[in-house]
């Protein structure tokens, strides 16, 4: 029967769907409210209904069969532009879940024609429609969230120049393998682009300097000073220090300064620094 | 065989390597440059290896063994133009060239030897350093 190319199913819903669309954008509309305009929910329905008979008219019963392909796609990129506006799981879902009370509203009509084996085949068509439409609702939040923390990454990460031959990265927030390593490939990019032969790590916004911060803070000063680079690690406050000191960190050969005002004096100050020293100074 | 040429740029000796080394030709350099250092007297090396991708453990010894044979032969190593994904590999590797001083590119490099060819000079005329500035 269901082979058929024109099944009882999608003329059933067919005849009935101005029935079905009226109860449905009723309710998506009610739970909406102020969220979406009722012409774009309307539009939005009109769409999903017409690809859906258009699916059990090509013979289609459950969402992965092949005949569902379009509507499939359709509810992804809907529940997809939701998750991008902001949409809480609950009002995405519903606008699904809603089709249902167009289906019940067709039973209270007490319609004869309407087989109970039908109704619950499309009923349970629709769960598995609300369902497709959260997976996908979770997982485009999920790459939002992904390309988000990227983001992070990248614009908490500024490589700023300092003088003629000093570069300076201010570090915020918490250090973790991935920023340092994002921040490492960064600085050590810019003392190549530039030319730059000092580099000072900032650490005034860093809250906390554990082991492991301390030990991604010196592999950035050895991978710099492999280059010919030499770094300065400056903005250690009272705390970190007295940490640093409890923990048993040795900084080694490293420099630091407790400010990055003395670091860009000390970078100047030393033979490195001494000709942009002199040229500002001429400039001046 | 391929060899890696040493210039001679007053009492310098440039070596530019431009494709990854195998392990042999790397071998040879450093008899080479052994060699080469004793024959012309020069005081600094400079190598360039703005070209290499890839530094292994084996090549990063090789360049801390070029700096030891150096030092022994009276001349100062410069290792100039390290990329910064190399440079993060050697941190990781925990290699880090102790010994070898280095600097960004082959300018900056030949500044290094040249500020210590002055010091050395300025030793010469003034041995107390009471001259110093």
């Amino acid at each position: 029967m269901a082979q058929e190319p024109v099944t009882p199913l999608s003329s059933l819903l067919q005849d009935r769907r101005e029935r079905i669309a009226a109860a449905w954008l009723e309710t998506a509309a009610g739970e909406l409210r102020g969220r979406i305009t009722r012409s774009e929910l309307e539009r939005e329905q009109t769409d999903v209904l017409d690809t859906l008979v258009a699916g059990l008219a090509a013979g289609g019963l459950a969402l992965t069969d092949p005949a569902f392909e379009g509507l499939r796609g359709l509810l992804g990129s809907v529940s997809t532009t939701r998750a991008r506006q902001g949409f809480s799981p609950r009002e995405t879902a519903i606008s699904v879940f809603a089709l249902k009370e167009g289906l019940y509203a067709i039973l209270s009509d007490g319609d004869a024609t309407l087989a109970p084996a039908d109704l619950l085949t499309l009923l349970r068509l629709v769960d598995d429609l609300g369902l497709f439409t959260f997976e996908t609702f979770a997982s485009a939040r999920e790459s939002i969230i992904a390309e988000q923390a990227e983001q992070l990454l990248e614009l908490s990460t500024p490589v700023v120049k300092l003088w003629e031959g000093v570069v300076a990265v201010p570090l915020v927030g918490t250090l973790d393998s991935a920023r340092t390593q994002v921040v490492m490939e960064k600085l050590l990019q810019t003392l190549v682009d530039t030319g730059s032969e000092h580099a000072i790590i900032d650490i005034t916004g860093v809250p906390a300097v554990d082991t492991q911060v301390a030990q991604h803070l010196l592999k950035t000063v050895v991978a710099a000073r492999l280059m010919g680079a030499e770094c300065t690690i400056s903005g250690i406050r009272p705390q970190i220090a007295q940490t640093i000191v409890a923990l048993g960190i040795e900084f080694g050969d490293i420099r630091t300064k407790a400010t990055l005002a003395d670091a860009l004096v000390a970078a100047l100050r030393t033979g490195k620094g001494r000709r942009a020293e002199t040229s500002a100074l001429t400039v001046a | 065989m391929e060899s890696v040429p040493i210039l001679k740029i007053g009492t310098t000796l440039l070596v530019s390597i431009q494709v990854d080394l195998q392990d042999h030709t790397a071998l040879q350099l450093q008899e080479d440059l052994a060699d080469r250092i004793t024959s012309t007297g020069a005081r600094g090396v400079l190598i360039d290896i703005s070209g290499l991708e890839i530094v292994d453990s084996f090549i990063g010894r090789m360049l801390a063994s070029i700096a030891s044979i150096s030092r022994v032969l009276d001349a100062t190593t410069v290792v100039v133009g390290m990329r910064p994904a190399v440079a993060i590999t050697m941190v990781e590797l925990g290699l880090s060239l102790g010994g070898v001083r280095t600097a960004l590119d082959v300018e900056k490099g030949l500044r290094l030897l040249d500020v210590g060819e002055d010091d050395a000079e300025h030793l010469l005329l003034d041995p107390d350093g009471t001259e110093a500035e």
